[in-house]
C-alpha cells in the first residue's frame, strides 16, 4: 500500500533542515578534533564550535560567553535545579513546566528543598501574579518556561523575571519550545537562565545550549575537563554543535532579530512564524466541520504551530493510532517512556478532567508543512474521529454537552 | 507465501463477513475490516505470528499490552517486563507492522492480580492466565483492537478454531505438548469469531525455525513460565500484596461455598495472612501439629509438610475459615469427581447422553453430558459425566466487567462432574475444562473435590 507521511509533531522533535545538514556534513565527513587538542585540527573543532556559539548568541541577545553548550535541554534544566538541591530554602515552579524541570525539583524537595508548584489558569497560562504571589524571603530559584511544549501558551516570564530581579532571585526560563518559533530575546526577558535545544527548530538531537547571564555563577552537573568554561565537563559534540549554531543561524534570518520579541517593536519578526500561523489558522479554521471540537486555550497567546484539540466523545489514544494508521503522526502532548499515553499533564494542571484530558491530541507545524497536508490532515481527522465515535457509541453533541463550558467551540 | 499457508483451512466463518463487517464505510476506510491486530508480549511465540500476519500481506497492527507497571521488577523472559516490551517493539520493526502500547495494567490488577491473591486467601490454586485470556486479552484488548479499525486479534496461542455447524469451535493444538486450549475455555463463540490463532498447526520446533530463519531477534529467547507478574516465590508475592494493601483483598472474588459469608472469611483471612500458622489436622479432625500459614499450602503437596507418618502425607484441603490445612494419605487424594461454578458452553450446550449412562438415569435434560475432562493444564484428560445443577448462565461477558466477576456470587453456573476413574489432585481454584476430541466444549472453576 503507497502511503504517504505527513509528520505533524514538530513540537517532539523537527527533521532536520536540510541547509543545517549542509553545514553539519563536513564534520560527520572529512573535518574531525577535539576542540581542547593544541593541533590544528583541534583549532579547526575549537573555532567550529565558537562560531556556534556566536551564533546561538546573536539569535537570543547574548554575548558568546554566556553559552553552554549540552547535550540536551533536559540536561540544561537539570543543571540549573540541581545547583540548588543542596542547603535547603525554597524552589518556586510554575506546575506547567517540562518534567526536566519537574522531576529535577521533585529531587531537590527529596534533598530539602521546599518547593511551591503554581498552577496554570484555565487558559494555559501561570498568572504572573499567582508567581510573584509565592516568593518568599528564602526562594533561591524561579523556574517559568516560556512556551509550553504541550498546549503552547506563551507564560508571562518578562513580568515575574522583572519581580525577580528586583528581590535579588535568579530565574530559569525554558524556551526550548519557543525558540526558533518565535523571537526570544534572553537579556529583555529579564532571565538568569535560558535553554534551548536545537532539534525543535530544524536541527540536530544531541546539542542544547544553556544561556547564563553573565555574572550568574553555576555549578555543573558534569565535572572533569575544563571545557565550556568548567561550566559543563565532556568532550564538545562537534557536528551537532555545529548544527545548532546553523538552525540558529537560520532561526535569526526567518523567525526574527532578537529584540523583536512580544512588546519589544524595533527589530521585524520574520517570515517563519507567519507560515506557521497561517497553517493553524487553516486548521482551527477547518475544525469547524468536525462536530465538537474544541481548540484548548485558543484565546491565550500561544506559539504560533500549536494547536490542542479536545474530540469529545474520541478516545486520543485510539484516535492517534488511527491517524498514524493513516498515514499522520500527531501526539497527545505527553509522551511515556513505556510508550503509552498518558493524558497531558498540562491539561489536567489545568483543571480538565483526566477523561477531558484524553480525547485531546496535540498537532504542531513545522515550516515544512503545506496547506495541503493541512487540508487532507482535516479530512482524515473528520473521518476517524467519526469512526471512533461509531465504533464506541460515543456522541459529540452528548460529550460535548458533557464537558465543561469553559471553552470556547471551534 | 499467502495467509492459507498457516491459517488452517475453513479458519473461521467468519472470514467470509468481513467485507460487511462493521465499522468500515466511509472514504479512506478500505483498512477497516481488514486490519488485522495481533497481541504481541515479547515473546517468541506471538513475534512469529506478528511476522507471519505481516508476510500474508494483510494490514497488521502489533499491539502490547502494559500489565503490570513495576519497572523495577521488571526482567527478561518475563511476559510483562518493559524489556519485553521493548523486543514487541524491535519485531514489529523488523516486520515491518506499526506497533503500539496500550495501557491495561488498572484492568489487569482488577480482573487477573487481585483475583488470584483473593484466591490464595481462600485456600484455592488460581489460574490467572485463564483470567487474563477471558478478561484481558479477548475482552478488553480485542475491544481496543476494534476501535482502531481492526475486525480481528491474533495472538500466538497453540490452539485452533475450525468451522462448526453451530459456529466456530475451539481445538486443541495439533502439537499437543504445546497446546493452550486449556487457558481459552472462556472464550465465547463471538470471541472466537474475532480471533486468530496461526500458530495452531504447529510446533515449537517449526515456530523457532521461523524466527530464525526471520532473522527476529526473539529468536533465541526461552520460555515464559509460570505466573508473568510475580517475580520471586508466589506465596512471598501474596504476603506481599496483603502488608501493601490489607483492605483490598477478601471483598469476595467469590466461589466460595458460603458466599454470603465471603466478608467474614475475607477478614479473618487478611488476619491470617499476617502470619498466623495454620493448624494440620488429617481427614478425621485429629491435630496433627503446627504448619505454616494455611495460603502457603497448595492442595496435593507432599514436600514441605514437617510431619513424621508411617506413610507420605499429602495436603487434601485447606480451610481458611479454622485456618487448618487437611492431610491424608495418597489414597485420600483421590476424587470421584468434582463441584465446579461457572459453567461456560463455549457454543449451544452439549448433547445429552442418550440414557445408558448412570446418574440420572433417562437421557434429555435431565442426563449428564459425556465429555473427557482435564482439571489443569498439563492433567492428560479422563473421561467423565457433567451434570449441570443450576440455570445456565447468560451468554457472554457483560460488556463493563465490573470491580469482580459479578456472575462469582450467582449460583447459575454450578455443576457437578463425575470421573469414570477417580482422579488425584483435584485443585480448588483450577479449571476443569471438557473436551470431546480435540474440541473444547467449555468448562468450569473447580470449587471442591468430590467423595
Amino acid at each position: 500500500m503507497a502511503q504517504t507521511f505527513v509528520y505533524l509533531d514538530h513540537n517532539a522533535t523537527t527533521p532536520l533542515d536540510p541547509r543545517v545538514r549542509q553545514a553539519m556534513l563536513p564534520w560527520l565527513g572529512e573535518r574531525h578534533g577535539n576542540p581542547s587538542s593544541l593541533h590544528r585540527f583541534g583549532q579547526a573543532a575549537r573555532n567550529a564550535v565558537e562560531e556556534a556559539r556566536e551564533q546561538v548568541a546573536a539569535l537570543i541577545g547574548g554575548r558568546p560567553p554566556e553559552v553552554v553548550f549540552t547535550a540536551s535541554g533536559t540536561e540544561a534544566n537539570n543543571t540549573v535545579v540541581a545547583s540548588v538541591a543542596g542547603g535547603g530554602g525554597h524552589l518556586l515552579i510554575s506546575a506547567i513546566e517540562h518534567p526536566s524541570v519537574r522531576q529535577a525539583a521533585a529531587r531537590a524537595e527529596r534533598a530539602g528543598v521546599e518547593v511551591s508548584r503554581v498552577p496554570p489558569g484555565a487558559d494555559g497560562v501561570v498568572p504572573a501574579a499567582a508567581m510573584v504571589a509565592a516568593l518568599r524571603g528564602d526562594t533561591r530559584l524561579v523556574c517559568l518556561m516560556l512556551a509550553n511544549n504541550e498546549v503552547g501558551t506563551l507564560q508571562p516570564v518578562a513580568e515575574v523575571a522583572a519581580e525577580c530581579r528586583a528581590r535579588g532571585i535568579p530565574l530559569l526560563c525554558d524556551a526550548v519550545q519557543a525558540v526558533g518559533k518565535v523571537p526570544v530575546d534572553a537579556s529583555r526577558l529579564g532571565a538568569d537562565y535560558l535553554v534551548l535545544g536545537a532539534h525543535k527548530f530544524g536541527g540536530p538531537l544531541g546539542a542544547a545550549a544553556l544561556w547564563i547571564r553573565e555574572g550568574v555563577e553555576t555549578d555543573g552537573l558534569l565535572v572533569g575537563g575544563s571545557q565550556e568554561r568548567r561550566r559543563r565537563a565532556g568532550t564538545e559534540n562537534v557536528p551537532a554543535i555545529v548544527g545548532l549554531g546553523a538552525a540558529a543561524a537560520l532561526a535569526r534570518l526567518e523567525v526574527g532579530e532578537a529584540g523583536a520579541a512580544r512588546g519589544g517593536g524595533g527589530a521585524e519578526t520574520g517570515e517563519r512564524p507567519a507560515l506557521l500561523s497561517a497553517l493553524r489558522y487553516r486548521f482551527e479554521a477547518g475544525l469547524a466541520a468536525i462536530p465538537g471540537a474544541v481548540v484548548h486555550c485558543r484565546t491565550a497567546p500561544r506559539l504560533p504551530n500549536t494547536s490542542h484539540v479536545a474530540f469529545p466523545g474520541a478516545e486520543g489514544e485510539a484516535l492517534l493510532i488511527r491517524l498514524d494508521l493513516a498515514g499522520f503522526a500527531v501526539s497527545t502532548g505527553s509522551a511515556c517512556s513505556s510508550g503509552t499515553v498518558e493524558p497531558s499533564s498540562t491539561l489536567l494542571a489545568m483543571g480538565l478532567s483526566a477523561a477531558e484530558a484524553l480525547c485531546s491530541i496535540r498537532v504542531s507545524f513545522g515550516p515544512s508543512n503545506d496547506p495541503a497536508e493541512v487540508d487532507r490532515f482535516l479530512a482524515a481527522l473528520a473521518r476517524e474521529v467519526a469512526a471512533l465515535r461509531r465504533l464506541t457509541g460515543g456522541d459529540a453533541a452528548t460529550a460535548v454537552a458533557a464537558m465543561a463550558g469553559s471553552k470556547e467551540p471551534a | 507465501m499467502t495467509a492459507r499457508a498457516f491459517e488452517p483451512a475453513g479458519l473461521s466463518p467468519a472470514e467470509g463477513r468481513e467485507a460487511g463487517a462493521s465499522g468500515a464505510g466511509g472514504e479512506g476506510m478500505d483498512r477497516d475490516g481488514r486490519l488485522v491486530a495481533v497481541a504481541m508480549s515479547g515473546g517468541l511465540d506471538s513475534s512469529v505470528t506478528a511476522w507471519l500476519l505481516a508476510r500474508a500481506g494483510r494490514p497488521v497492527v502489533g499491539l502490547s499490552m502494559l500489565l503490570w507497571d513495576r519497572s523495577a521488577e521488571a526482567r527478561h523472559g518475563r511476559c510483562c517486563g518493559a524489556l519485553d516490551l521493548g523486543d514487541a517493539r524491535r519485531v514489529a520493526q523488523q516486520a515491518g507492522i506499526p506497533h503500539y502500547t496500550l495501557r491495561l495494567d488498572r484492568e489487569f490488577r482488577r480482573h487477573v492480580v487481585d483475583p488470584f491473591v483473593d484466591d490464595y486467601l481462600a485456600g484455592r490454586t488460581p489460574s490467572p492466565c485463564v483470567r487474563c485470556n477471558t478478561w484481558i486479552k479477548f475482552d478488553l484488548l480485542l475491544e481496543r483492537a476494534r476501535r482502531l479499525g481492526a475486525e480481528r486479534l491474533a495472538t500466538g496461542h497453540y490452539a485452533r478454531i475450525l468451522a462448526g455447524a453451530d459456529g466456530p469451535e475451539l481445538h486443541a493444538a495439533l502439537a499437543a505438548d504445546k497446546d493452550q486450549s486449556y487457558y481459552l475455555f472462556e472464550l465465547t463463540a463471538e470471541q472466537l469469531a474475532a480471533s486468530l490463532f496461526p500458530l495452531g498447526a504447529m510446533t515449537k520446533a517449526q515456530v523457532r525455525a521461523l524466527a530464525r530463519q526471520a532473522g527476529l531477534v526473539v529468536a533465541g529467547k526461552g520460555e515464559s513460565m509460570e505466573v508473568c507478574f510475580v517475580s520471586g516465590g508466589i506465596r512471598e508475592f501474596v504476603e506481599a500484596e496483603v502488608a501493601a494493601a490489607p483492605g483490598r483483598f477478601g471483598g469476595g472474588v467469590g466461589g466460595t461455598a458460603a458466599g454470603s459469608e465471603a466478608g467474614s472469611e475475607a477478614r479473618s483471612a487478611v488476619e491470617l495472612a499476617a502470619g498466623r500458622p495454620a493448624t494440620l489436622v488429617d481427614s478425621g479432625g485429629a491435630v496433627l501439629g503446627a504448619g505454616q500459614p494455611y495460603y502457603r499450602y497448595t492442595v496435593g503437596q507432599r514436600r514441605g509438610l514437617g510431619l513424621a507418618a508411617r506413610h507420605p502425607l499429602y495436603v487434601l484441603a485447606i480451610e481458611p475459615d479454622g485456618n487448618r490445612v487437611v492431610v491424608g494419605e495418597e489414597r485420600e487424594l483421590l476424587a470421584a469427581g468434582l463441584l465446579g461454578e461457572r459453567l461456560h458452553w463455549i457454543g449451544p450446550e452439549p448433547d445429552r447422553a442418550s440414557g445408558a449412562s448412570g446418574g440420572g438415569g433417562a437421557g434429555g435434560a435431565g442426563a449428564p453430558i459425556e465429555a473427557t475432562v482435564r482439571i489443569r493444564s498439563r492433567h492428560p484428560g479422563v473421561a467423565a459425566r457433567i451434570h449441570p445443577r443450576g440455570p445456565r448462565r447468560p451468554d457472554g461477558l457483560p460488556d463493563t466487567p465490573g470491580p469482580r466477576d459479578p456472575l462469582d456470587s450467582d449460583r447459575a453456573g454450578e455443576v457437578e462432574v463425575e470421573f469414570l476413574e477417580p482422579q488425584r489432585g483435584v485443585t480448588p481454584g483450577q479449571a476443569a475444562v471438557f473436551y470431546r476430541g480435540s474440541r473444547v466444549l467449555g468448562g468450569c472453576w473447580i470449587r471442591k473435590r468430590l467423595g
